[in-house]
């Protein structure tokens, strides 16, 4: 024992001594073709930065996207089993009777509390918007929602984000008043009174010529309708943005209610914009449930961080299946919510994929070419170190270890490249529109923190690169010694 | 035809070698059969082409014959593996080139120092071995330098230290003066006559240079890969 560990001890040094000594000759071999150096250090800048630019910037636009779902609906919701694939055209008939129940049992919860940022209740439906001081109207899609959670909803910003503010309207206001999309004000002929840029004279011109007849009041039947169901405190100060909406009561009846628009609102997404209705959500429940008792189609709830989603999600359906045993109930996360977050995120990585196969594949052969050139002027000095006893695997390991070398030193100078870019755009200001969506978002390129995508750039390109060399190295250590001291 | 007075550094048997050219072969090594004696100053001699300078790689076990067998310091080399071969080589053979061959990105310090640190040996008694070699070479003074800060004999001086760094049994040298003017090449004969008999090694060389077949022990003559003959050369210590 006592001759073992120092042996070992010795073998230990020995090989430290080799590792260093073939470090040492790979770092002054790649010193003495400076400029060879450079240029394959400068493709791996470029690539590594390239990859990590990229990758920054599709991270960046996978947290927009979540964090506007997330605003938007929340990071779950419990709705009635089937609602979400058929209620949209009878959401009468998916709401959940004693929502208020189920809201006060998932506030209550003592493990849901550690996560939970809002629960509300929304209740969606579609109808038909009406303006009939201009004559025209359009189908929409109404949103009864509770102001003050909403507002909370939209101050969610797990990533840092440099969003730009999104206060909501509907907050504080009286119980008649309605926010609408911008689409939807444009089509009511609602610009003027509502301040609404990209409205078109000549259209309302044309519209109103097509219809054939003077703008009226609401018909007598749907006035009535809407004397019948409008609240008894109306804030109707401005008759200039009152509207009417038609929805389908529970019964299956036609119900109308007269609303004050208080603004129009950009939602961002076109569709959305054509669409879009908010109200209080005793108006939406009026609208649908009239005097019977209201229901929703949906609790919205909001995690503090989307990693919670899982842990809350067995949480809620332990509660669900314990207490509401009967109520039919499904939670749906916000992916499953928004299909075109999952099939965005899919689009990106097989973006990113394919930039990093396509950097992958020209740092291979920048580098491969690099080490066959340095082999081939070097080709004595590989015969020389075989024929003075360097075997086969330590030839290999030098010309690994320029190749791994020159992709540990590109690598980490492509990080830092992309970091000091990423930054500048970031400090810029810059905005961009991304695809479907008709408001500016801010430019960003996160870098700094996305930490595994840094470290599955920096060892991928440093093995990619060490592999370039192997291959070449390997050739050179078999070549017959005699051949390699002959050449010329 | 053989020296067999002292126990040889190399016992050479039937050895043959051929080499493949496009379609046709080249004779290299025809029935080679010798003895080199240890602690000698030997020189392959002969034309250029005679493959003397394959034999010497023979000897250097850095090619391989097609047939025949080759003793160095008692071990039959033939049937080595690759890396049994190489270790083979840093244990017992040094090698000085032509055209010196030292790794440029290092010192002559660190070229000397090269060899005993792919053999293990410890820090210290590196240090103290190339301080000894440079010194024994004259170039202690030069340690530092890069091989392209020195001259052409200087570097063959480095070369000669590189190549006795392990003690081996056998130093190779293919026309070590062939690169260098005829008062360069006269020094480095002496230097390493000097230290052949200073650390009793076994010096082989080709060469077809007079003034290094002046200096040697015994002389084997080479054409068309066969021994023709083998001159001893009666030498007295005071030589």
């Amino acid at each position: 024992m006592k001759q073992t560990l120092p042996l070992a001890l010795r073998n230990l040094m020995r090989n430290h001594q080799r590792t260093l000594t073939t470090f040492t000759l790979a770092l002054r071999n790649l010193m003495r073709n400076r400029q060879r150096s450079m240029t394959t250090l400068l493709a791996m800048v470029v690539g590594v930065g390239a990859i990590l630019i990229f990758g920054g910037y599709s991270h960046d636009i996978t947290n927009e996207m979540q964090t506007d779902f997330v605003q938007r609906s929340g990071h779950l919701q419990i709705q009635r089993s089937g609602y979400f694939l058929y209620g949209s055209g009878n959401s009468a008939a998916y709401g959940i009777p004693g929502y208020e129940k189920l809201i006060a049992a998932l506030k209550s919860d003592p493990v849901l509390k550690q996560m939970v940022v809002v629960v509300t209740p929304t209740l969606q439906l579609g109808g038909i918007a009406g303006n009939f001081g201009a004559g025209v109207s359009r189908t929409v899609l109404v949103q009864g929602m509770v102001a003050a959670d909403e507002a909370q909803l939209r101050k969610w910003n797990d990533y840092g984000l440099p969003l730009i503010p999104r206060p909501l309207p509907l907050n504080g206001s009286g119980p008649d008043a309605i926010v609408i999309g911008e689409g939807v004000a444009r089509v009511l002929q609602l610009c003027a009174e509502l301040k609404v840029s990209n409205c078109d004279a000549q259209h309302k011109a044309a519209d109103a010529a097509a219809d054939g007849a003077p703008p009226t009041d609401a018909p007598p039947d749907l006035a009535a309708l809407s004397a019948l169901e409008a609240p008894p405190a109306r804030n109707n100060k401005d008759k200039g943005t009152q509207i009417e909406v038609l929805a389908t009561n529970v019964h299956g009846a036609p119900n109308v209610g007269s609303f004050t628009v208080i603004k129009a609102e950009q939602l961002g997404v076109k569709e959305l914009d054509d669409v879009h209705v908010a109200m209080h959500l005793p108006s939406a429940q009026r609208l649908v449930y009239g005097r019977d008792a209201p229901q929703v189609t949906a609790v919205l709830i909001q995690l503090q961080h989307t990693d919670q989603i899982a842990a809350a999600r067995a949480r809620i359906q332990e509660l669900l299946s314990k207490d509401f045993k009967g109520a039919d109930l499904a939670i749906l996360d916000f992916d499953t919510l928004n299909p075109y977050y999952g099939q965005t995120n899919r689009m990106f990585s097989a973006l990113f994929g394919f930039v990093f196969v396509l950097i992958g594949a020209i740092v291979v052969f920048v580098v491969s070419n690099t080490m066959s050139m340095t082999i081939y002027e070097r080709t004595v000095e590989i015969g020389t170190l075989r024929a003075i006893g360097q075997r086969c695997s330590g030839i290999e390991a030098l010309f690994i270890t320029e190749g791994a070398l020159l992709g540990i030193i590109g690598s980490a100078l492509g990080v830092f490249i992309a970091l000091v870019i990423s930054g500048a755009i970031n400090f810029s200001g810059l905005t961009w529109i991304p695809p479907s969506r008709i408001d500016p978002v801010p430019l960003t390129v996160r870098v700094w923190g996305e930490w595994p995508m840094i470290a599955l750039s920096f060892c991928s390109l440093t093995v990619v690169a060490a592999l370039s060399a192997w291959v070449p190295a390997r050739g050179a250590a078999k070549q017959a010694i005699v051949d390699a001291l002959r050449h010329v | 035809m053989n020296p067999t007075e002292t126990k040889p550094a190399v016992i050479i048997e039937n050895l043959n070698k051929t080499y493949q050219l496009d379609n046709f072969k080249v004779t290299g090594l025809v029935d080679v059969s010798i003895q080199i004696a240890a602690n000698a100053f030997t020189v392959l001699s002969g034309p250029s082409g005679s493959g003397k300078t394959t034999l010497l790689n023979m000897i250097g076990c850095i090619d391989r014959p097609d047939s025949g067998t080759l003793m160095i310091a008692g071990q039959d080399v033939s049937k080595l593996s690759d890396n049994a071969l190489s270790d083979f080589r840093a244990r017992h053979i040094g090698f000085v080139f032509q055209t010196f061959n030292l790794l440029p990105v290092l010192s002559a310090y660190e070229n000397v120092e090269y060899p005993l640190i792919m053999a293990g040996v410890p820090a210290e008694q590196r240090r103290a071995r190339v301080d000894k070699l440079l010194n024994a070479v004259g170039l202690l003074e030069k340690a530092s330098h890069r091989p392209s800060q020195l001259s052409g004999g200087q570097r063959q001086r480095v070369a000669i230290a590189r190549a006795l760094a392990l003690s081996p049994a056998l130093v190779l040298a293919d026309e070590p003066t062939a690169n260098l003017d005829s008062q360069t090449g006269n020094m480095i004969i002496q230097l390493m006559r000097r230290i052949q008999r200073r650390y009793k090694v076994s010096f082989i060389f080709s060469s077809h240079d007079p003034k290094v077949i002046d200096a040697a022990d015994g002389v084997f003559n080479i054409i068309d890969g066969r021994i023709t003959g083998f001159e001893r050369v009666k030498r007295t210590i005071a030589e």
